[in-house]
């Protein structure tokens, strides 16, 4: 058999003792569709509960409502408790938002690009990662409502709607053109989801023991019963849905690039900014897929199917776009030195040598510099290293939004409106209330739906190929 | 009913039955098989001229919505800009498209496919609750011209399934 064959179809065992060798499967030898059934399913039909798991989502819980207080304090006080104000407007709010929607893109790009790509090692880690992006989607979504001060307006600032006062959003602004994009993103986001979930429910339904659990799964798979039929047409919408999801994913985050290019300030205004928005994005959100899937796996025994081969390719995948990203940070040290525009030299001299040059050089050494250990086969195989490796990034990611928001905006044209901009502890206390709500809904996730798809992890198993010799 | 142990069987027993002249059937199992819509006869799904047609209307209404709101029910000077700054509604066009062809998708997936259902015949059948695990089912409706309460039991039986079973409604 020819060794590209052989790739192809690295997940049956014995296909091809190089490709045994040389890459770690996608599913462990071995299995069939019972034992993966039994394996995802079983965590969520149990009726206890690890105590770990209580553990986990009491911390999360607790900041949780960390936000819930925050928010209370928002909205009587006003935004004053935050530390942005003229001439940094946009701090936090904005520094979380653009963190966290990039958190998102990976999900959409596991399960709707590397779907069109067929690319088979996606099954075990697209359910998971989808709900990642939804979750992320909800905490970056508080940002602008809540920066709006009163969310409660905020109906008709942002929603085009025929209100009393015949008032139109401005169609011409980026932010009108955010508000939209990031809707669209979280809606399909969220049919998406759920169609990839209904067979699983099915799955479910028909394990349950208790009758609560048959009754709930037996809602929730609208009847799935598994006709020819019905998985014609659904893997067509899936595949369709996945086509739709691809050019969206690439246009939301250039579309919350454009909240900066579009506008005059200099470091924001460049043409390089919407490609080197959507690599960071990508980049960030493996990282977050990473350290999500490092912990799971472990404690939840899925080392069958989350195998090293998902831990090598997400690795390969951030070191792919962190040089597209360092690529970026370059552009701009060239671009500010080509224009020969004084602003522009001004703002990449300020980012290296101002007041927040640490931030900067600490991104630096994270996005440009530490990703370069990915290049080491070692690097890769040491799970530990990689799960602190994968926090940094995110570190990192963060930084790159404070230093693109924060250094822009204190030191513009004018030196007389210079200003630093210092967060207060309610800036903190909403950021890590956000982290707080997403591992509070991840910790629910993974308790009460399948993390893993079903269905898919059968689809790639031995049992459900289809033996040749059938026409004879 | 019979009910079939591998995918491999149960395409098989689907091209057989073709053969033998049985049109109104259908096939259950916990994956999808492509190869049985063509064992099945199967006409080809309308669900992507549906999608096609959803992000049109949706990125026709986000930009006649742009157009409107801009141009005519709210002009408003912005810089000098023209009224109708077609590049500026660009963005929300594309993204309503989306938005138009993923609903379509999504809804038009379930109202074609006749889901929600609460109830079907074919889960009295206590053996069918396999059809999501790891079992694979062909079921021959009464309604199919050649159906025959015997001979139709027997062909089944011919097929060496794992079991046949009745479906009552």
């Amino acid at each position: 058999m020819p060794a590209v064959q052989d790739r192809q179809h690295d997940y049956m065992p014995g296909a091809g003792e190089d490709a045994l060798r040389e890459t770690p499967l996608v599913i462990a030898p071995g299995h069939t569709f019972e034992s993966i059934n039994d394996k995802i399913s079983s965590p969520i039909l149990t009726k206890r509960t690890p105590i770990g798991w209580f553990f986990g989502f009491a911390i999360a819980f607790a900041f949780l409502m960390l936000m819930n207080v925050t928010i209370g304090k928002l909205l009587m006080e006003g935004i004053g408790i935050w530390g942005n104000n003229i001439p940094v407007g946009w701090a936090f709010d904005i520094i979380n938002f653009v963190w966290w929607i990039g958190i998102g893109h990976a999900g959409t790009l596991i399960s709707a690009i590397l779907l069109l790509f067929r690319q088979q090692w996606r099954t075990s880690i697209n359910r998971f990662a989808e709900a990642m992006t939804l979750f992320a989607v909800a905490c970056a979504a508080m940002f602008p409502l809540l920066h709006t001060g009163r969310p409660w307006l905020a109906a008709y600032w942002l929603f085009p709607y025929p209100n009393t006062m015949t008032l139109w959003p401005q169609f011409r602004s980026p932010l009108i053109w955010d508000v939209f994009a990031v809707s669209t993103y979280g809606t399909v986001s969220a049919l998406f989801w759920f169609t990839g979930l209904v067979p699983d429910m099915a799955t479910l339904r028909d394990r349950a023991q208790s009758k609560a659990a048959r009754v709930i799964f037996g809602v929730l798979s609208l009847g799935w019963r598994g006709s020819a039929r019905h998985w014609q047409r659904y893997e067509m919408a899936y595949l369709l849905l996945a086509g739709i999801s691809t050019p969206l994913v690439l246009s939301v985050h250039t579309i919350v690039s454009f909240d900066f290019a579009v506008s005059v300030l200099p470091g924001w205004h460049a043409t390089i900014f919407p490609p080197y928005f959507v690599a960071g994005a990508i980049y960030s959100g493996f990282a977050m897929v990473m350290t999500l899937a490092v912990p799971l796996r472990k404690f939840y025994g899925l080392e069958d199917f989350i195998t090293m081969r998902h831990i090598h390719n997400m690795t390969k995948v951030m070191l792919v776009t962190g040089m597209i990203v360092t690529y970026g940070y370059a552009n701009e040290a060239f671009f500010a030195w080509y224009s020969a525009n004084p602003y522009e030299g001004y703002m990449m001299l300020n980012r290296m040598t101002g007041p927040y040059a640490p931030f900067y050089w600490s991104l630096i050494a994270i996005n440009a510099a530490m990703i370069q250990l990915f290049w080491f086969r070692k690097v890769r195989n040491n799970i530990p290293l990689l799960f602190v490796l994968s926090l940094l990034v995110n570190v990192g990611m963060w930084l790159e939004r404070f230093i693109i928001i924060v250094t822009s905006l204190h030191r513009d044209f004018l030196p007389s409106s210079w200003d630093m901009y210092v967060p207060t502890r309610w800036d903190f206390a909403m950021f890590t209330g956000t982290i707080g709500l997403f591992l509070s809904l991840f910790f629910l996730f993974i308790r009460f739906l399948p993390a893993l798809a079903m269905f898919e992890m059968r689809t790639i198993v031995p049992q459900a190929k289809l033996q040749s010799d059938h026409h004879g | 009913m019979a009910e079939f142990e591998t995918p491999t069987a149960l395409v098989a027993a689907a091209e057989r039955a073709r053969l033998a002249g049985y049109r109104n059937m259908d096939a259950y199992s916990p994956i999808p098989i492509e190869e049985l819509n063509e064992a099945l006869g199967l006409r080809r799904t309308r669900l992507p001229m549906l999608v096609l047609a959803g992000g049109i209307i949706g990125g026709l209404s986000g930009y006649s919505l742009e157009y409107w709101s801009q141009a005519i029910a709210y002009p408003m000077n912005v810089g000098g800009r023209p009224y109708h700054s077609w590049p500026h509604f660009i963005p929300v066009t594309f993204e309503t498209t989306v938005l138009g062809a993923a609903l379509c998708a999504f809804v038009g997936m379930w109202v074609l496919n006749k889901l929600p259902m609460p109830y079907h015949p074919v889960f009295n059948v206590p053996a069918f609750a396999r059809a999501s695990r790891d079992r694979f089912f062909l079921c021959i409706e009464t309604t199919d011209p050649r159906f025959d309460r015997q001979a139709t039991a027997q062909f089944l039986e011919s097929l060496h399934p794992v079991g046949v079973s009745e479906v009552v409604p």
